[in-house]
């Protein structure tokens, strides 16, 4: 094995030149892709923490997903029923025992909860109609259970609190309204009737959908304006423990029967594009480091080739098949390795790099890339490129082996 | 019989559309401290005797007996192993490793058998490169060598593990007349050290310095006699072969 192991050295020192230029095709593949995923990552847990900060860990609404068995369904268990379009009864739709619920909620260990009134609204500013999603809240209660009074940017959320016509809109809101801090909006609501709303908080919270569509008003404006009277339709709850998101919201429509979605499923949209970011991102840097297999596959082939005699020699004077393949196999993994180390080197540069540089359609300049490098990019990146300087190393040490030195002793001239 | 190598009917036929016999039914046997050359025309057979021999072909059929070990059913990784220990191989072209100086090139067949700590091996190494007038030249690399210098390294290599036998194809194919002299010198005298040496040549003048001298024509043997003084040859009790001709 120590023979081996010399024998790789000199025919690696033997040809630096190559040597390096394959070592380099590694180090960029690992380079880039600690680079590259990192950057990505970056912004999927910043988006992510995003997303948990300002939106209810839970979301309990007044929908019920598996309506109750109808009566003919009961009477005919066995036979071919579908009911289709069940309506409920109540004309005044909202989550009938919403106090109850609040009281068990909050006496949960960990579990904070607020109560709140989603309805649509027509914003109406300069002659242009504006249609948002508008959530009543308490909020004092709100504020323990969302990020929101974190991310105001103007103004304040209690203020909310103080006037019963204030309204806290978002700043792509705002800007695309050509409204600011203090304006007055007029506001329409499917339940008939115009007031008009002064916006006292403006917030920020780099969501689009949050930023451009979501406006918070008092709870009781929106009850009166919603023409819902004591009505709550959602409630908002937040978790010491993000993990039991999940746990908790089976529990809470296990046993009030109405929808509660943890996150994960309010999100779910913007976490499968996440999946489908990472197959992409993942596959196209995994690429680059196969690539550099073939680097690596290109000097040894060489090597091979070239050394068809030392290794006729070696095989007649007594080196076993495996001796010849594990020469080979050590070339191909002492690029690999040096590739790794010097393309750990690379990405960590360029992560550091860009971390420097200015988020991309942050109005704050100080914002920057952020950027996520973890011990499993590192790792992740390293044994795909030792696998492949492996496997790369593979096909023509096998091929060494093979060779039968007698052809290469009766045809050498 | 002590032979230490012995072959026993020993037949190689290249496969093909149309297969050629290398070698057709040939048993010899080889003493211990003897020196022979297998001669014979060009396309007689005598690298590929000396390739199975050596371990280095299988025969089509018949056996080769090493130490009285029948070889013909071992698989590969044991001929490797039988080869690094008990024989030594000098070719007509040198082989040596050209990243490696001349005593890491004799040192190559040792550390592959790993048998002695790496200090006594390199004691070996120059030991055999002082025997052979090479200790000067044992840092250079191969590239820097004549082509003497070259075939004496090769003969140090192949005797690095002290193997009973040496094998020689045309050892002096690629030397002038001097240099050809002193090469089948150097094996002369390891016959003398207790050593089996067989050498395939053409070179008649060499021929005559061993001990025994087996002809070769189309892969059978013709002739297999003592090397009397002069350089013929008696067989039987017979001259079957002049001496020193031209």
């Amino acid at each position: 094995m120590m023979l081996a192991l010399s024998i790789a050295a000199a025919h690696l020192r033997s040809r630096r030149r190559q040597t390096l230029v394959s070592v380099l095709g590694v180090a960029l593949g690992v380079g880039v892709f600690i680079a590259v995923t990192g950057l990505m990552s970056g912004f999927q847990s910043f988006f992510r923490r995003q997303m948990i900060e300002t939106n209810p860990h839970v979301t309990i609404t007044d929908e019920i997903r598996h309506p109750a068995l109808q009566p003919l369904a009961i009477l005919h268990p066995d036979g071919a029923v579908a009911v289709s379009r069940i309506l409920p009864r109540d004309p005044v739709r909202g989550i009938a025992n919403a106090g109850e619920m609040l009281a068990a909620l909050s006496a949960m260990p960990g579990v904070a909860v607020a109560p709140g009134l989603r309805g649509q609204m027509l914003l109406r500013r300069a002659g242009r109609d504006y249609a948002v999603s508008a959530v009543g809240i308490d909020p004092v209660r709100e504020a323990r259970v969302t990020g929101l009074a974190k991310d105001i940017k103007q103004g304040s959320l209690e203020a909310l609190g103080a006037r019963s016509d204030g309204v806290v809109v978002g700043k792509g809101l705002a800007d695309k309204m050509g409204a600011t801090l203090g304006d007055t909006l007029s506001v329409a609501t499917t339940a008939g009737g115009e007031s008009a709303l002064r916006i006292v908080g403006i917030f920020r919270t780099g969501l689009e959908q949050q930023d451009f569509g979501t406006v918070y008003v008092a709870l009781g404006r929106q009850q009166s304006m919603q023409g819902r009277p004591r009505v709550i339709n959602e409630l908002h709850i937040r978790l010491a423990d993000i993990g039991r998101s999940i746990e908790i919201a089976a529990l809470a429509e296990g046993r009030w029967g109405y929808k509660a979605a943890p996150w994960e499923e309010t999100f779910a949209r913007v976490l499968e594009v996440f999946v489908l970011q990472n197959v992409i991102i993942y596959g196209s840097t995994g690429a680059i480091l196969l690539v550099a297999g073939f680097g690596i596959f290109n000097i040894i082939s060489t090597v091979v080739s070239e050394k068809a005699r030392d290794i006729a020699i070696m095989r007649s004077i007594g080196m076993p098949r495996g001796s010849v393949v594990a020469t080979f196999i050590i070339e191909g993994i002492a690029v690999g390795v040096m590739g790794v180390a010097a393309g750990w080197l690379l990405g960590w540069l360029g992560a550091t790099v860009m971390e420097t540089l200015p988020a991309p359609g942050a109005d704050d300049p100080s914002m920057t890339l952020s950027v996520l490098q973890t011990p499993f990019s590192y790792g992740l990146a390293a044994g795909i490129a030792l696998l492949s300087a492996v496997a790369a190393a593979w096909i023509p040490a096998r091929k060494a082996a093979r060779t039968d030195p007698l052809v290469i002793i009766r045809g050498a001239t | 019989m002590s032979d230490i190598l012995r072959a026993e009917h020993l037949v190689r036929v290249l496969p093909g559309p149309v297969p050629t016999t290398l070698i057709g039914d040939t048993t010899l046997g080889f003493a211990p401290a003897s020196f022979s050359v297998i001669t014979g025309p060009s396309g007689s057979g005598k690298s590929s005797l000396l390739y199975l021999l050596g371990l280095l072909d299988v025969p089509t059929s018949g056996e080769v007996f090493v130490d009285g070990r029948a070889t013909s059913r071992l698989d590969d990784a044991a001929r490797t192993r039988l080869r690094l220990a008990a024989f030594g191989f000098v070719f007509q072209f040198h082989f040596l490793l050209p990243e490696f100086s001349v005593l890491d090139n004799v040192m190559l067949p040792m550390r592959q058998l790993g048998r002695v700590p790496r200090i006594a091996m390199r004691a070996r190494a120059l030991a055999l490169l002082e025997q052979l007038d090479m200790a000067d030249q044992a840092h250079k690399k191969p590239d820097a060598l004549s082509g003497g210098q070259r075939q004496r390294t090769a003969v140090a290599r192949a005797l690095a593990n002290d193997p009973p036998v040496v094998l020689a194809d045309e050892p002096t194919g690629s030397l002038d007349t001097k240099n050809a002299a002193a090469v089948f010198a150097v094996l002369a005298g390891l016959a003398n050290d207790g050593r089996t040496v067989i050498a395939v040549t053409h070179d008649e003048g060499l021929a005559a310095t061993a001990q025994r001298r087996i002809h070769l024509v189309d892969g059978r043997v013709v002739q297999d006699g003592r090397v009397v003084q002069d350089g013929r040859v008696v067989q039987d009790g017979r001259v079957v072969q002049g001496g020193r001709q031209g």
